[in-house]
């Protein structure tokens, strides 16, 4: 009985949070665009009976992810979406790793503090902190300001509403995603593996790539995929910090639904992104798995 | 019989308390004093919620979605236009809007357009889509015979070439820049056929790679703090650019223009949703807002026009003589006025849009 219960719970989350919101969208990309509230046809009429419910099945298609596939703007935006996941994932990870290295090999008593340091920005809303990298990046900013006085450069700087602000404000709000997991592999590292590997003529670089890489290996593929899976569906980002050129399949979600009012369209969208998801998501999931039955 | 008043007195106070309700307002971003906010409190007891957005799209998926929660909402004309017919509000209780013996007949005409015999609007404001300049960052760039007042500025390529050092913005908003650019190639703005509407994408091409941002609102800030030079916006919130760089006294001077080929006019229109919650609060705050002095005090702040009559002797000189926002009679026959999109011609349109900011 106990047992049932404890498999019931996390089955009717699951059903709750994701399974009936996700089978409400699948629906309406299967619907038409209509000029009513809301804005799509058929819309399910249960008191009419078994027969409205037939009538409603009857009037579903897949007409709308063939749109898809007919117009190049779509899977363009999904590679684009994917690649600039990619590359930010890969700049967290540049950036994320060094400092949560230096996290770990700090004194004891630091460690608080600095792991305080990375989580404190959270307290403040997402949005406030994209807003602020605005005022820093804009033409009359103030990183353009100090460079100016700095005389490194003589004309300031358009890094507002390009990609490389885009590529900036990601890194920033997710590198906490991609610290915190590598810090913990390599908090629980046993250090006396580097004393053994210099004992036996590893130089420290060697040393490095040999023992503690592969030892925080999986920290790396949590990180990772913590900061992969919600930037290749980022909106506010991109919308904020980026010009008209970045594409990404956040905004054409976002375009469909709210200048097109097609909710259909937009549905299919978010359909199909959601299976371009599972894949990383799938892959997470097994080498949290594997993770777990190797600490057993 | 005495003590039956008191008593009748205390419940009568205490129905007024149960009816201190909430009267919910969504407007547009930077567009009203916000002073009056408190006087609408103070004078009907009423609370007041007040939320803005800046995009008509965003209200739409709002009106269309059902259950917003709002008493009150100020689409602009082709996007009511077509709100009406989904059903979104519902009819003007004109009985309880005695404030409309102010409306201008001037502006009433042209919004009975969009809303025949003005049955479920009341106009909020007016205005006209057109190009904010820098004087002097322009002038810098193009020398000092820049066509400040002709769409040539923004939609000429060399020009655009040359100003896109110091930054151009424009509206996100298609049902603005397509009518704007069919102008500039000489078509009929308000054409509905693909075909004419197709004509502009090599002209919004040409200049897309000089634009910096599509955006509706950002603008404001970044021509006032001289982030941007130029932007192609509506009239009142480049006016509040201009005042709000005047007031920083950095140096920048925003001039608005309606471009000389001819601009687009636009009516913003306060209508009640058909589900709002309070329909009788929403009754009381237009008819707040159609006070003459009222009106006067939004417009004097937000330097746009007003569709109130009774409201003009209040106003402000540099709001009434300003003929960028109340414009003469031989200017005002030189604007013009769109229909909304049908279905299949509005995805034509949304997709050129995302072609020509994104190059795909």
């Amino acid at each position: 009985m106990g047992r049932l219960f404890l498999i019931a719970l996390p089955f009717a989350w699951l059903l709750a949070l994701f399974l009936v919101p996700f089978l409400i969208v699948l629906k309406i990309s299967l619907s038409d665009i209509a000029l009513a509230i809301p804005p799509y046809t058929p819309t399910l009429d249960l008191s009419e009976g078994w027969a409205g419910i037939k009538a409603f099945f009857a009037e579903l298609d897949f007409e709308n992810f063939v749109f898809l596939t007919t117009d190049d703007l779509y899977w363009k935006s999904y590679l684009s979406s994917l690649r600039i996941a990619a590359l930010s994932t890969l700049l967290t990870l540049l950036v994320g790793y060094p400092i949560a290295y230096g996290m770990a090999n700090a004194p004891d008593h630091w460690r608080p503090t600095l792991m305080m340091l990375v989580i404190l920005p959270f307290w403040t809303s997402f949005l406030i902190r994209v807003y602020s990298w605005m005022g820093i990046l804009s033409t009359e900013g103030y990183l353009n300001q100090i460079l100016l006085w700095l005389g490194l450069i003589t004309e300031p700087l358009t890094i507002l509403n390009t990609p490389v602000a885009v590529y900036i404000g990601i890194v920033y709000t997710y590198l906490p995603f991609m610290i915190l997991p590598i810090y913990s592999a390599l908090e629980r590292m046993d250090g006396s593996l580097l004393e053994a590997a210099e004992d036996l003529g590893c130089s420290r670089l060697s040393a490095f790539w040999l023992i503690t890489v592969p030892l925080s290996k999986n920290g790396i593929i949590a990180g990772c995929f913590l900061v992969f899976i919600p930037v290749i569906g980022e909106f506010v980002i991109p919308s904020l910090l980026g010009g008209s050129r970045t594409l990404m399949i956040g905004k054409v979600l976002w375009e469909e639904f709210f200048n097109n009012r097609d909710w259909p369209v937009a549905s299919a969208v978010a359909v199909i992104l959601l299976l371009i998801l599972i894949v990383p998501i799938v892959l997470f999931q097994m080498n949290e798995q594997k993770q777990r039955e190797a600490d057993q | 019989m005495r003590h039956l008043m008191l008593t009748t007195a205390a419940l009568a106070l205490m129905g007024l308390a149960a009816q201190a309700q909430e009267v919910r307002v969504y407007n547009w971003s930077d567009y009203i004093d916000e002073e009056l906010l408190t006087k609408f409190e103070q004078e009907t007891g009423l609370k007041l919620v007040y939320d803005v957005f800046d995009s008509n799209e965003v209200l739409e998926t709002k009106m269309l979605a059902g259950g917003s929660g709002y008493d009150v909402v100020v689409p602009s004309g082709t996007f009511l236009q077509r709100q009406i017919q989904a059903g979104a509000f519902q009819k003007l209780d004109k009985s309880k809007l005695p404030n409309l013996k102010n409306m201008w007949d001037v502006v009433s005409e042209r919004t009975a357009q969009y809303d025949p015999g003005n049955a479920y609007s009341i106009n909020y404001m007016w205005g006209t889509t057109g190009i904010g300049a820098n004087v002097g960052k322009v002038k810098e760039v193009l020398g000092e015979d820049a066509p400040l007042d002709s769409l040539e500025l923004v939609l000429n390529p060399e020009n655009m070439e040359k100003l896109s050092g110091c930054g151009v913005h424009f509206l996100d908003a298609p049902a603005e820049m397509i009518p704007m650019a069919l102008k500039y190639i000489g078509e009929d703005p308000n054409s509905h056929d693909p075909e004419v509407i197709a004509k502009v994408e090599p002209v919004l091409m040409a200049v897309r790679p000089y634009i910096q941002k599509f955006h509706s609102s950002e603008y404001i800030n970044a021509l006032a703090n001289g982030d941007i030079c130029v932007a192609v916006g509506w009239s009142g919130d480049i006016l509040q650019a201009r005042d709000r760089a005047a007031e920083a006294d950095n140096g920048v001077e925003i001039v608005y223009n309606a471009p000389k080929e001819g601009a687009q006019m636009w009516f913003d229109q306060m209508a009640i949703p058909v589900d709002a919650p309070n329909p009788d609060g929403a009754h009381v705050f237009l008819n707040f807002i159609m006070d003459a002095k009222n009106m006067a005090a939004a417009s004097n702040y937000v330097y746009y026009a007003n569709g109130n009559k009774a409201s003009q002797q209040y106003l402000n000189e540099d709001v009434i003589g300003d003929p960028a926002i109340y414009p003469s009679q031989e200017a005002l026959d030189n604007l013009f006025t769109t229909t909304p999109y049908p279905a299949k011609v509005q995805r034509v349109v949304t997709r050129l849009w995302t072609k020509i900011k994104s190059g795909t």
